[in-house]
């Protein structure tokens, strides 16, 4: 019992992250129906950022975790952001009215620069950071226990806030307004009067911020990272939409937490050899019973 | 003249110069993880090597001809390790190869120095496959997995007595490898695991599988693979309470283990198979001693490459820069390193083995243990 409600907290912490990730994934394709492959890669330079902006706080006396955390946050979220912008800005705008596989491939080309890039700046080796929450809360379950780190804890609590933030911001104000018309009928929302290049743009930062949150909050916890570490991640973020319902922001979060925790409980309670191939044969099984994901519409041949 | 030999006799002379050049300089490679997560290790077997080689170069070369050092890297992929295994016998036409790192490049890279009678000597692969399959070219200066599993599998039976004993892996040659000779010797000894099973290298999230060990109640965790993941487990394995001894082998000795697990802390009483002190051969106490004054600590396979230059020089030495006659010499010849005298058998494993255990302690270092 303790054990399955411990691999439950595993999964539920991957899959919430793996869910921030996938946001990003989901509202690229939704709005201009494209894979952007470089997201993985984005959310591996929110992983330096968290360790430059911790260097940089740490370097002017600031020790207190709140501080710490938030000036990571703060710091990371937009230095990300700033990415997304140029990246959409340089590898994917100029080619807005060509094939979308010309698109495909300089996503990849780009993905491919921001990994060498980060490699000849920063060095191949591993790098960490220091542990900045320590301590776990106990519960005794049964003849045993489940332990939960506080960053763990807090993981939940930022991905969960993030999440809220982010629907919040699609569903009730102007900017999420524009979004939603832009996803629908880029033309006519553009005949509306919306600068529908700009909100694509904002979809490019929202998304990085996103995979921001993920690598602050992932970095962290794990403490260690390298310039290839947004490539598996990036994969299962993208499986974790595809399983939602590619273009679906509900449908994001929730594949990412079934995916997560169907790794936990498969690698936990069955073999974690093959909780990958159980990862993507769900996929399978899902695609072929709603080929649109779990929460997301058939697309409709527009006339 | 028409074009067309215009053009082949441009090119025939500018290989002509090329082959000049090449000829003037002994080209030996030093083959490794030199970027990518294992770079910490390529960087340990560079700095060996080049220093060898420089050393060698001061005292006059080979025969008079100075050691031109060519750095290829592999970042511990198999495909990759080919095709720079071709690179280095095709268009650096090096005659020897010191390295690779990971067993998984080694192995289809020495079918190709073979090919090409390259002789390779790796200071860091152990998997037994290697040298098992009897290629002529391929020597090492470390010792094999089986050795290595047989040391741990008798310390955690006879010195810690364990009972219940988890053996995870990465997966990949060397990890996998390690585990199972662990896991042969350890049954043999009567004691089955309770727990067998992979991880996949580059993750970072291993809870799932922390739990899982914790479900079986481990008291031993054996781990066969490189620190990159065995940092993240073992700081997983205590942030979930689980305090089982976690046991590895010669591919975590690099200081990088301490920062990828975070903190000290969680690599505090860790232990591991190595060979004995490499930096405490009498007969390297001026090398090490160098190393340090360069402000450089002569970690994990600093030494062993530094060794395995050594033996490349010696024998291209005595047999007059041929790489083939160079390998059939080494068969049969003493080579003197600053490891010691080093023998080889048949297979080019080492005649005497030296697997000791390590432990970590609370400041992230690692030390021999008190036997």
């Amino acid at each position: 019992m303790d054990i399955v409600l411990q691999q439950l907290v595993n999964g539920l912490t991957l899959g919430s992250v793996y869910g921030l990730i996938a946001i990003g994934y989901t509202m690229v394709y939704g709005i201009i129906g494209m894979i952007n492959f470089a997201h993985g890669d984005v959310y591996m330079v929110s992983s330096y950022l968290t360790a430059i902006a911790i260097a940089l706080l740490t370097f002017f006396g600031m020790e207190s975790f709140p501080i710490i955390i938030f000036g990571t946050l703060i710091f990371t979220i937009v230095v990300t952001g700033a990415y997304g912008w140029v990246i959409e800005r340089v590898a994917y705008r100029p080619l807005r009215n060509s094939s979308r596989l010309s698109v495909l491939i300089s996503a990849i080309g780009m993905s491919l620069i921001l990994q060498n890039y980060v490699q000849i700046s920063q060095g191949a080796r591993q790098q960490g950071v220091p542990t900045l929450l320590t301590g776990a809360i106990r519960f005794d379950v049964g003849d045993g226990f489940v332990q939960i780190t506080y960053m763990k804890l807090f993981i939940l609590f930022a991905a969960f806030l993030g999440m809220g933030v982010l629907t919040y911001v699609i569903q009730k104000t102007k900017l999420g307004r524009m979004c939603r018309a832009t996803q629908q009928d880029r033309k006519m929302a553009s005949i509306l009067g919306i600068n529908t290049d700009r909100i694509i743009s904002s979809v490019f930062v929202i998304g990085a911020a996103m995979a921001a949150l993920a690598g602050v909050l992932i970095t962290l916890d794990y403490g260690a990272f390298d310039f290839y570490v947004g490539f598996i991640i990036g994969i299962k973020a993208f499986t974790a939409a595809v399983l939602g319902g590619i273009g679906s922001l509900p449908g994001a979060m929730l594949g990412g937490v079934i995916l997560g925790l169907s790794e936990a409980l498969f690698a936990g309670l069955i073999s974690s050899d093959y909780k990958d191939v159980f990862s993507f044969s769900l996929l399978v099984i899902i695609l072929i019973f709603r080929p649109s994901g779990l929460l997301g519409k058939p697309e409709v041949e527009k006339v | 003249m028409s074009k067309a030999v215009v053009k082949k006799t441009l090119i025939s002379l500018a290989v002509a110069s090329a082959a000049a050049v090449a000829q003037a300089d002994v080209v030996i490679g030093v083959a490794g993880p030199h970027t990518g997560a294992y770079a910490a290790f390529g960087e340990q077997l560079w700095r060996g090597a080049e220093k060898a080689a420089m050393d060698i170069n001061a005292k006059g070369g080979i025969n008079g001809e100075m050691i031109k050092l060519v750095k290829a890297d592999d970042a511990c992929e198999p495909k990759q390790a080919v095709s720079i295994a071709n690179r280095l016998v095709d268009s650096d036409e090096a005659v020897a190869v010191v390295g690779h790192f990971c067993s998984s490049s080694s192995i289809p890279a020495s079918s190709i120095y073979e090919e090409a009678g390259v002789l390779m000597v790796t200071p860091a692969s152990t998997n037994p496959t290697l040298t098992d399959r009897g290629l002529p070219n391929v020597f090492r200066v470390c010792g094999r997995d089986d050795q290595q599993g047989d040391v741990a599998a008798s310390y955690i039976v006879g010195d810690l007595g364990a009972k219940k004993v988890a053996i995870i892996h990465d997966k990949d040659t060397y990890g996998k490898g390690l585990a199972d000779a662990m896991k042969a010797t350890m049954n043999a000894y009567g004691l089955e695991e309770v727990l067998y099973e992979g991880l996949t290298r580059g993750e970072k999230d291993f809870n799932a599988l922390v739990t899982k060990i914790r479900s079986v109640d481990a008291d031993v965790v054996y781990f066969g693979g490189l620190h990159s993941e065995a940092g993240p487990l073992v700081r997983q394995m205590r942030e979930q309470g689980l305090t089982a001894k976690f046991i590895s082998g010669d591919g975590i000795v690099s200081d990088e283990f301490v920062s990828v697990a975070g903190s000290p802390e969680y690599v505090d009483g860790v232990l591991m198979t190595f060979g004995a002190d490499p930096t405490s051969y009498p007969a390297g106490k001026e090398v090490v001693e160098q190393f340090r004054s360069e402000g450089i600590e002569p970690e994990g396979y600093v030494m062993y490459s530094y060794t395995a230059m050594q033996v490349v020089a010696s024998a291209l030495e005595a047999n007059d820069l041929d790489p083939v006659k160079a390998s059939d010499w080494l068969h049969g010849n003493k080579v003197d390193t600053v490891m010691g005298t080093k023998q080889f058998d048949d297979k080019g494993d080492l005649m005497v083995s030296d697997y000791v255990m390590y432990e970590w302690d609370a400041n992230g270092k690692y030390s021999m243990m008190d036997n």
